[in-house]
């Protein structure tokens, strides 16, 4: 005799009850928020955290003997243990804060990325990268004569792993590749992907700014060199980012932005900068974006994460499966192992005409080709509709947005 | 049919999908681009989707544009827009200003930024073809 399978318990209107932004009508209908991909919406201990901060720490950090000082460089420390603890970093001094993904790609792009590679060598991307894991090392590349190449993906959007070995040749000098695909959803094998790189002694930069919302990340036992990831995509501020970069590569890196604060001595002689991570945060920080970044991460993992992920998994195979059924709708990404990312195109329509008629009935989407232009082309598109779910959301958005999007098709037949 | 016909038929629909339906039509009558016309040159730039604009005729006294867009609802608002200019002379179609009429639609606070800032450079795209086309 077995058991009843207990229902995932995971209080779906308790969470949504944080979210002030989530609670209002868009067009007379209520808001369905289905573009968490681009941004997550914060909940009220993010916003308590950041107006605590303005109200009665706000000091500049690292530099002041009062106590308003020592209690926000405090807090702002804490928030890089906690960090560290997240994405499991062995040491706090492993991260360094930046503004978000983009930027810490362009720090690892132009000081690890700028003093190993030289004329003929090669970075590997892939055609599902986001423009900010292509295009840094692009300007890298084209600055000391080497190369960017793609590592192509399969019908279904998942990475061609021969493909991937097959390219990993001598005059590689560095792979840069997507944790989770903004586009598509894949979830790409990072450790393996990792360990390929390793076994040819290729350091390699994980994307993970679609992941941390959705998955458990460990950097060390991905054994990845470098992880970055963005605030505002895991229910944190705008402005806010973290880049994990393994001690030994922080040490070796020269700066990148020179100026207050990643500095040892200053003078007309010559200057001698601070060890990392301050190396790396020249200039006054975005304290009050990392007060809630860290009030972001408490948060989350304050949460039933295995609830969450079954609930946020829950809903993108129930959209998946309903949207499928409308005629002409086509979807784009369908790996195997997929989070949080519904693409597809309806027909020949542009989906900006779907994204339009979707919104007359408050549902947001994005529409576009999502800073992934290689990999509209790939599939043949100039871009998608994306409804991208949060563990806010609920059975009956999918609903909403499933009615709205047959409502859509049939305005434009 | 007139710029005032157009916007109170506009005006009778209660809602927006109805709007927009009647918008996605007008831009289906009208006739579709030659691809040999799908150039860069004709091009309007600004816009999300493709959009282009050119001159079929053009006299002293009128001149009578097409247009075409791979987005339905684009292509719809460029229908809108050849009402209000197309057929008209040249000294006119750079005279009249296209923002009243767009707001007597409700299109002005409909469209989003980027939509809007699409529908303003089709229009000075339809100025600038009418002016090359004035004599002085």
């Amino acid at each position: 005799m077995t058991a009843a399978l207990e229902p995932v318990r995971f209080d779906v209107e308790a969470i949504r009850h944080q979210f002030p932004a989530l609670h209002q009508r868009v067009n007379g209908k209520p808001l369905v928020y289905l573009d968490n991909a681009a941004s997550a919406q914060v909940p009220v201990a993010v916003l308590d955290a950041m107006d605590h901060y303005y109200r009665n720490d706000r000091s500049n950090v690292h530099r002041g003997a009062h106590t308003l000082s020592r209690r926000a460089t405090d807090a702002f420390e804490e928030v890089r243990a906690r960090v560290a603890r997240f994405i499991g970093a062995a040491d706090p001094s492993e991260i360094v804060y930046v503004r978000g993904t983009t930027e810490a790609i362009n720090l690892v792009a132009n000081t690890f990325g700028r003093s190993r590679l030289g004329p003929g060598d090669e970075v590997l991307v892939s055609t599902m990268e986001h423009h900010s894991n292509i295009v840094p090392w692009q300007i890298v590349c084209n600055q000391v004569g080497a190369r960017v190449r793609e590592v192509p993906i399969d019908d279904r959007g998942q990475l061609d792993l021969d493909a991937y070995s097959a390219m990993l040749g001598p005059r590689v000098k560095m792979v840069a590749l997507a944790h989770v695909s903004n586009a598509l959803g894949t979830v790409n094998p990072a450790a393996e992907i990792v360990a390929r790189a390793h076994a040819h002694g290729v350091p390699i930069l994980l994307d993970g700014a679609q992941a941390v919302a959705h998955l458990d990340v460990d950097v060390a036992a991905l054994g990845c060199d470098f992880y970055a990831f963005s605030g505002h995509k895991l229910y944190g501020p705008n402005g806010v980012g973290a880049l994990y970069g393994r001690r030994e590569h922080l040490d070796a890196m020269p700066p990148w932005h020179g100026g207050g604060e990643m500095i040892r001595d200053v003078s007309f002689d010559g200057t001698t900068f601070a060890d990392p991570p301050f190396k790396f945060e020249a200039g006054t920080p975005d304290v009050s974006g990392v007060i809630g970044l860290g009030a972001a991460i408490d948060w989350f993992t304050s949460l039933d994460r295995e609830a969450a992920r079954a609930h946020e998994r829950s809903l993108l195979t129930a959209a998946t499966a309903r949207i499928a059924e409308i005629d002409g709708v086509r979807l784009i990404g369908t790996a195997a192992r997929k989070e949080a990312v519904l693409s597809f195109a309806l027909g020949a329509h542009h989906p900006g005409d779907v994204g339009t008629l979707l919104d007359l009935d408050g549902v947001a989407v994005r529409t576009g080709h999502h800073c992934t232009q290689p990999l509209m082309r790939r599939f043949g598109v100039p871009g998608t509709v994306r409804a991208s779910f949060a563990l806010y959301n609920t059975h009956a958005e999918v609903d909403a947005f499933v009615g709205a999007l047959r409502r859509a098709a049939h305005i434009l037949e | 049919m007139d710029a005032q016909e157009l916007v109170e038929r506009f005006e009778a629909f209660d809602d927006w999908s109805d709007r927009y339906r009647y918008v996605i039509d007008l831009g289906r009558q009208l006739p579709d681009l030659d691809d040999a016309h799908k150039v860069d040159a004709n091009k309007v730039l600004g816009c999300q989707s493709q959009v282009w604009v050119v001159v079929r005729e053009a006299t002293n006294e009128r001149v009578v544009f097409d247009g075409d867009s791979d987005s339905s609802i684009v292509k719809g608002l460029i229908a809108v827009l050849l009402v209000l200019y197309s057929g008209r002379s040249p000294a006119d179609i750079v005279a009249i200003d296209a923002k009243p009429y767009f707001e007597q639609l409700g299109l002005a606070g409909h469209l989003s930024p980027s939509r809007a800032n699409g529908f303003y450079a089709m229009v000075a795209r339809i100025k600038r073809l009418a002016a090359e086309r004035a004599t002085g």
